[in-house]
């Protein structure tokens, strides 16, 4: 039987089968690590934000091939990690609960007129620090 | 001749290069992708303390640059522990391996950081915090596999340990140097470092329910270049490169 040669020598070594048939192997459901969330801290006292997630068996694995994950590049103070199963979310047919109607406009900052007002008071501000020049 | 200072930065060196090059073996077909990736970037470190460890010989010691240190030379010039060579085996020995040398590893940087010979004491204490997280990688593992295993996990572990065992006793080969290393303040010595990592070897096997293998001979040779079968086709793939223009800037 002719087995696999390949340009990496790690998988010519493994001396696969060249045609084997081809079978697919369906991993049982349960079979697989939970996964948990990844939050990364750039630098102290500032904001964790959700960069992504790892499959691990226990919070302390997460947490260690987070580091490699998510922190390996760049700056980091600390990570969070949070089971996937304690985060609470809306399930997706509930999103039209975050639809506004067009009607309630007056919510939205950008309803008010006080670009003129914010651009008049600048200019008293200028005014006055020229006044306090002279 | 050179000097005790100059043999145990080399045996490092190769110690370090040689299981770099087995961990990045590893690349692409690790267990699960996060592992995969942290085994590989672990790798990366090892081989980053081999370049730094052969630029030192090179600054402060004639020695040839390090690439020419790491692919030019022969087999039986290498000083690398016999335990570093050894072939990858399934994930079980690898992690065993990765703990017991790191372990050590962690150990002798902490020791050295403490050095009078400063390149030697400013990059110990440069990689204090990677090689911190090594430990708590490879401890990490080894607890999870172990005491909150299954019993085949369990049992895997312990039989990677009582193999590697023997090999990784030949870390700390040899001690004729342990004297004059010790009295000019550069390295406690090996059976100082043997001490130390017996003692934390034993903690984490309690807290992993292993059993500490008992002493056979160790496995010697290596740092007098005395190879196993394995390291020659290992040099022969990681040179392959190197050796078709070694002059070559990359």
């Amino acid at each position: 039987m002719a087995t696999i040669i390949s340009l990496d020598p790690r998988v010519t070594r493994l001396s696969i089968e060249a045609d084997a048939p081809a079978e697919q192997v369906i991993t049982p459901e349960m079979d697989q690590f939970q996964t948990y969330e990844v939050f990364h801290q750039p630098k102290s006292g500032a904001h964790h934000v959700h960069v992504g997630s790892v499959h691990a068996p226990t919070p302390e694995l997460a947490l260690l091939l987070a580091k490699e994950q998510y922190a390996r590049r760049g700056q980091t103070h600390n990570l969070w990690v949070v089971s996937t199963a304690h985060v609470i979310t809306m399930s997706s047919g509930d999103a039209d609960v975050f639809e506004t109607t067009p009607e309630k406009k007056y919510r939205d900052v950008a309803a008010y007129m006080v670009r003129n007002k914010v651009d008049a008071f600048k200019k008293a501000q200028n005014t006055q620090g020229e006044e306090h020049q002279s | 001749m050179s000097t005790a200072t100059q043999r145990l930065i080399l045996r490092m060196a190769d110690d370090e290069l040689i299981l770099a090059h087995r961990h990045s073996e590893w690349t692409g077909m690790g267990p699960l992708l996060e592992e995969d990736i942290a085994f590989s970037s672990i790798a990366q470190d090892k081989l980053g303390h081999a370049q730094a460890l052969y630029q030192i010989l090179h600054d402060q010691f004639e020695a040839p640059v390090p690439d020419a240190q790491a692919f030019g030379r022969n087999e039986a010039t290498f000083t690398c522990c016999q335990f570093v060579e050894l072939p990858n085996g399934e994930y079980d020995f690898s992690l065993v391996r990765h703990f017991l040398f790191d372990t050590a590893e962690y150990l002798r940087y902490g020791m050295l950081a403490k050095s009078t010979v400063e390149p030697l004491a400013k990059l110990a204490r440069k990689v204090h915090g990677e090689l911190k997280y090594h430990l708590y990688h490879a401890q990490t593992w080894i607890i999870q596999l172990s005491s909150q295993g299954t019993e085949e996990s369990k049992a895997r572990m312990q039989t990677a340990l009582n193999e590697a065992w023997p090999y990784a006793l030949g870390m700390f080969d040899p001690k004729d140097d342990d004297a004059a290393l010790s009295a000019d303040g550069v390295f406690p010595g090996e059976q100082a470092l043997e001490d130390a990592w017996r003692a934390s070897v034993a903690d984490i096997c309690a807290k992993a329910t292993l059993v500490v293998p008992t002493d056979t001979a160790a496995m010697l040779g290596g740092r007098k270049g005395f190879h196993t079968e394995y390291l020659q086709p290992m040099l022969d793939e990681m040179t392959e490169v190197y050796r078709i223009d070694p002059s070559a800037e990359w």
